[in-house]
C-alpha cells in the first residue's frame, strides 16, 4: 500500500567521494509521505555521509535527489531546511543560551519591518508543541534547562514549525531512557498521520521493527537491499548488513595465556559504562564489540584513569586502585586513543617527542634530555615497525595516517608496557598499514606475553585478531565468550539487541 | 608503491623545512630591518653606543620578564598580571633596603613574592579551571593595588646599594663589560631557558601540554602540576624584573610598568611563539624584545610625539598576532 503512492523523496545513483575514498558508491532510494523509512547499516557504511547528502552539507557528485517530483540539489543546511527537509542530529543541534522558541526560529525569524516578532514565534512554538503533546514545554524556557529527551522533541518541533515535508531522524534512541523511546515513537505516529515523511536512521534492529514501515540496507556505501520491514527476518536483514568477503589477513600464532593481569569488575561510570567486568591475561588478545555509543571507549578510558568512575574496581597485577594515567603507565598499562587526531598524538611535534613523551628516562645523563639520544632511539622504532617517514624529527602532522598510528603504538611498546588497550587501533589505516598493525598485535601477544585488551567496530578484525570477544551494548559488558564459538551475524545481533 | 609515497612526501616535507629554517631567521631579520630603518631615518644620535647601551637597559626589562611568558605561551596560556608584579616587587625591593636589609635581601624576597603571584595563578587556572586571561586579569588589578598599598600610593626611596647598578650606565672604568650587569644577567637566564626546555623533562611537558593537552595527559604528564610550574616561572621572572625595574628608577614606584605585559606578550609572539600553544623558543623571544625596545628607542628618538609611539606600537602588535593567526591557520590546513 506504501508503495502505490506517489514518492516524496526519491534518490538514484547517488555517488560521494572524498579524495580517494568513496563514502558513497551508487544509493537508490525512495520515501513516500507517510512512511518510515529504515536506514540501516554498519558503521562506515555511508549512512553519515547519505545524511549529509540529503541534508545539504555535502553536494553529491553524481546522481539526483528529486522532491515531490521536482530537482532537489540543496547547498547548504539551510537550504534544505527552506525547502522542507529538517534533520534531527544525534548530537543536538541547539543554541543552549537561547529559548525553545528562539531555537525553532534560528535562522528563519519571523519579522517585521526587520523587527523580530517575538509573539508569533512564541505562538507558533506553542501550537507546534501542543501538537505533539509536549505541552509542559514553555517556548520561553532556555534550552538549557530541559533534559537531553525534551532538547531532542525541540528539535523534532522545527519540522512541525516550518511544516517540513520530510523528517530525517539520526539514531534518535541513542541516548534516551526507555520510557522517553515509547514517547518518541508515539510522536513519530503522530508525524506520520500529518503525511511527513520519516528517514530513521538506527543501529538496533528490534526499534527499527517496531517503528518502520520500510527499511533500505547501506553497505560500503551502496543500497544493497530493501524492502517491508514485516516480510523480512532479522536474520536476512543482518545477513545485508555484513555480507561482504574478508579481504584482510589475520596472522594467529599460537597464544598459550598466562596469569591474568587486568582484572576489572563492575566498572560503572557516570553515563556509561553501566556494568562492566572481565578478566585479560598475558598473551592473550580480548577483543570488545559493540555499535558506536555502547560504552566501549568510555570504560577502557575510566580503566585508564581518563574518565570518572562511579563503582567498581580495577586490578592491575597485584594492585586493586583507581588511578590517573601516570600511575596507569607506571603499572605498565597503555592506552592507545580511538582520537589520533585529537588526542593520540601531537600534531605539531616531531616523530621523536611524540614517541618519548610517556617514558623520558634513559635519555640522556642526570635525567636530562640528550636530542640525539632521542633521535637515535626514535630511529630504532622508525625500522622496527617501519614507519614511513624523513627521520625522527619529521612533524607528526607531516605523516600519513597509518604511520601517524604506528607512531602512537610505537610510544605504546617503546615504553615497553604490558597490558595495552588499543581503542579502535586500525580506524582510517591503510590496508597496508592494518596488515602490518594486525601482524605487530599477533607478535605482542604471542612471543612477548603482552596482554592486549581490542577495541573494534570492524568485525571481521575482532573475529580475525581476538581469541575471546565480550560484546557491549548500551553500557552494559556481556561476558566473553572464545572466538570459535562466534561469526557475524551472531556478533552483529548480540550487538543491536 | 611505497616508494612513490615516500618520494612525494619528501618532496614536501623538504618545501617545509626551508620555511622551518625562514622561522627560525624571521625575527633576526625583522630585527635588523627596523633597526635599519631606525638608523637609515632617524637622527644621527640613534647610532651612538649611548642609543644602543639604552636599548640594551630596557631590553633587560621587557626580556626578563618575556622569559618567563615564554614558558607560559608556550605551554598554551597567557600571563597579563606581570606588569603589576613587575611593579610590586619593585615596591618590595625598596621597602626591604628602606628596612635596613641588604640587597641580596631585596631581591629573594621580590622574586619570592612574584613566585607566590605566579602560584596564585596557576593555581586558579589549575583548580578553578578558569581561562589564564581572566584569572591574570584579576591578577593584574589585584597586585596593581597591593604595589599601591605597599607604597601608600607614592613612590618609596631607598638607600643608595649596588642593585642601583645593575642597570645604570656602565662607568667609564667599567667599559669592559660592555653593557650594564643586568643585560647579561638576561643573557645569563635566556641561555638557562634555553636549556629548560631543550633539555629537560619539565621543558618537554611544558611543550606537550602547550601542543596538546590531551595527548599530554594520556602520556601520564601531570598537567595541572606544570601549569602551575609555569606561572609560577613566570611570576618569578616579573619579580626579578622588578628588580631590575628597581635598578633604572632607584626607587620603587607602584605605578610603573603599566601595560609592560603587552610589550612582553608582543616581543614572544614576534619571536615566533603560538597563543595556542606548543611553539615559541627563547632566542625568538629576545629578539622579540630587542624589537619591541628599538621600535619604542627609535620613535623616540625621532622626537615622534607619545601618541605617535603609542599607535605604531599598538599596530604592530596586532600585525604580528594577525601574521600568528594566518601562520597557524596554514597549519592547521596542511
Amino acid at each position: 500500500m506504501v508503495e502505490l503512492r506517489t514518492p516524496r523523496l526519491e534518490a538514484r545513483g547517488l555517488e560521494k567521494r572524498f579524495g580517494p575514498t568513496i563514502a558513497v558508491a551508487g544509493v537508490d532510494f525512495s520515501l513516500a509521505s507517510g512512511e518510515v523509512r529504515a536506514l540501516i547499516g554498519e558503521n562506515g557504511a555511508g549512512k553519515t555521509t547519505l545524511l549529509q547528502l540529503l541534508s545539504g552539507v555535502h553536494v553529491p557528485d553524481r546522481g539526483k535527489i528529486e522532491l515531490d517530483g521536482e530537482l532537489y540539489a540543496p547547498a547548504s543546511p539551510g537550504d534544505s531546511r527552506t525547502r522542507g527537509v529538517v534533520m534531527v542530529h544525534q548530537e543536538l543541534a541547539l543554541a543552549p543560551h537561547l529559548t525553545v522558541a528562539e531555537n525553532l526560529f534560528l535562522g528563519m525569524e519571523v519579522t517585521r519591518f526587520g523587527v523580530l516578532r517575538r509573539d508569533e514565534m512564541r505562538d507558533r512554538s506553542r501550537r507546534a508543541l501542543a501538537e505533539l503533546e509536549q505541552d509542559e514545554i514553555s517556548p520561553l524556557t532556555r534550552v538549557a534547562r530541559l533534559s537531553l529527551a525534551q532538547q531532542q522533541i525541540v528539535e523534532i518541533a522545527r519540522a512541525l514549525v516550518h511544516e517540513a515535508r520530510v523528517l530525517i531522524l539520526d539514531e534518535p534512541t541513542s541516548s534516551l531512557s526507555r520510557p522517553d523511546v515509547e514517547k518518541l515513537f508515539r510522536l513519530i505516529d503522530r508525524l506520520k498521520q500529518r503525511d511527513l515523511a520519516i528517514i530513521y536512521v538506527s543501529h538496533f534492529l528490534e526499534e527499527v521493527r517496531e517503528r518502520a514501515d520500510s527499511f533500505t540496507v547501506l553497505r560500503d556505501g551502496r543500497s544493497v537491499g530493501e524492502g517491508s520491514i514485516e516480510e523480512a527476518s532479522s536474520r536476512e536483514i543482518v545477513k545485508l548488513m555484513v555480507g561482504r568477503e574478508i579481504r584482510e589477513m589475520f596472522p594467529r600464532s599460537k597464544r598459550i595465556p598466562g596469569d591474568v593481569v587486568l582484572e576489572v569488575s563492575e566498572l560503572t561510570g557516570p553515563g556509561v559504562p553501566r556494568s562492566a567486568s572481565f578478566e585479560l591475561r598475558r598473551s592473550e588478545v580480548l577483543g570488545i564489540a559493540g555499535l558506536m555509543g555502547a560504552g566501549r571507549t568510555e570504560m577502557i578510558r575510566a580503566i585508564f584513569g581518563l574518565r570518572p568512575v562511579l563503582r567498581g574496581t580495577v586490578r592491575v597485577g597485584m594492585l586493586t586502585s583507581l588511578a590517573l594515567p601516570g600511575v596507569r603507565l607506571a603499572q605498565g598499562v597503555g592506552l592507545l586513543s580511538e582520537d589520533r587526531r585529537e588526542e593520540g598524538l601531537a600534531a605539531s611535534l616531531s616523530v621523536a617527542q611524540n614517541l618519548t613523551l610517556s617514558y623520558l628516562e634513559g635519555l640522556g645523563p642526570l635525567q636530562l634530555l640528550q636530542p640525539r639520544r632521542l633521535d637515535r632511539v626514535t630511529e630504532e622504532w622508525i625500522a622496527k615497525l617501519d614507519i614511513q617517514c624523513r627521520g625522527p624529527r619529521q612533524r607528526v602532522s607531516e605523516l600519513s595516517g597509518g604511520n601517524q598510528q604506528k607512531v602512537a603504538l610505537a610510544r605504546l611498546l617503546y615504553h615497553d608496557l604490558d597490558v595495552l588497550l588499543l581503542d579502535e587501533p586500525t580506524r582510517g589505516v591503510d590496508v597496508s598499514s592494518k596488515v602490518a598493525i594486525y601482524r605487530l598485535i599477533d607478535e605482542l601477544a604471542a612471543e612477548r606475553g603482552k596482554a592486549v585488551l581490542l577495541v573494534s567496530s570492524y568485525l571481521p578484525e575482532l573475529l580475525g585478531m581476538a581469541d575471546r570477544i565480550a560484546v557491549m551494548s548500551r553500557g552494559r559488558l556481556a561476558a566473553a565468550r572464545p572466538v570459535a564459538a562466534l561469526d557475524e551475524e551472531r556478533l552483529m545481533e548480540a550487538c543491536t539487541c | 608503491m611505497l616508494k612513490v609515497n615516500d618520494g612525494a612526501r619528501k618532496g614536501k616535507s623538504g618545501r617545509r623545512e626551508h620555511k622551518a629554517w625562514l622561522s627560525v631567521l624571521g625575527p633576526v631579520l625583522g630585527l635588523v630591518l627596523v633597526y635599519a630603518f631606525f638608523a637609515l631615518v632617524g637622527p644621527e644620535s640613534f647610532l651612538s653606543v649611548r642609543t644602543v647601551e639604552t636599548i640594551a637597559r630596557q631590553t633587560a626589562i621587557v626580556g626578563t620578564a618575556a622569559l618567563g611568558m615564554t614558558l607560559v605561551i608556550i605551554s598554551g596560556g597567557i600571563d597579563l598580571s606581570v606588569g603589576s608584579v613587575v611593579a610590586m616587587s619593585s615596591v618590595i625591593v625598596a621597602l626591604v633596603l628602606e628596612g635596613g636589609q641588604g640587597p641580596i635581601t631585596a631581591v629573594i624576597a621580590a622574586s619570592l613574592a612574584g613566585a607566590l603571584c605566579g602560584l596564585v595563578n596557576g593555581t586558579l587556572i589549575t583548580r578553578l579551571k578558569v581561562a589564564p586571561f581572566i584569572v591574570t586579569l584579576g591578577m593584574l588589578l589585584l597586585v596593581r593595588g597591593v604595589a599601591k598599598g605597599l607604597g601608600r600610593e607614592q613612590k618609596v626611596d631607598a638607600p643608595m646599594t649596588w642593585l642601583v647598578e645593575l642597570l645604570s650606565s656602565i662607568p667609564p672604568d667599567r667599559r669592559w663589560m660592555i653593557v650594564p650587569p643586568g643585560v647579561w644577567l638576561l643573557l645569563g637566564l635566556a641561555l638557562l631557558f634555553s636549556a629548560i626546555l631543550r633539555y629537560t623533562r619539565l621543558g618537554a611537558h611544558i611543550v606537550s601540554v602547550g601542543s596538546n593537552e590531551k595527548t599530554a595527559r594520556l602520556c601520564g604528564v601531570a598537567v595541572e602540576r606544570v601549569k602551575v610550574y609555569v606561572y609560577i616561572l613566570s611570576g618569578t621572572f616579573a619579580g626579578l624584573t622588578g628588580v631590575l625595574q628597581f635598578s633604572r628608577l632607584t626607587v620603587g614606584d607602584p605605578t610603573v610598568a603599566v601595560g609592560l605585559e603587552l610589550d612582553v606578550i608582543a616581543a614572544v609572539v614576534i619571536g615566533g611563539g603560538s597563543l595556542s600553544g606548543g611553539e615559541g623558543t627563547v632566542l625568538g623571544t629576545i629578539l622579540g624584545a630587542f624589537i619591541m625596545t628599538v621600535i619604542r628607542a627609535g620613535t623616540s628618538q625621532m622626537g615622534l610625539p607619545n601618541w605617535v609611539q603609542e599607535i605604531v606600537t599598538g599596530t604592530i602588535i596586532v600585525v604580528t598576532v594577525a601574521i600568528d593567526r594566518w601562520r597557524h591557520r596554514r597549519l592547521q590546513s596542511n
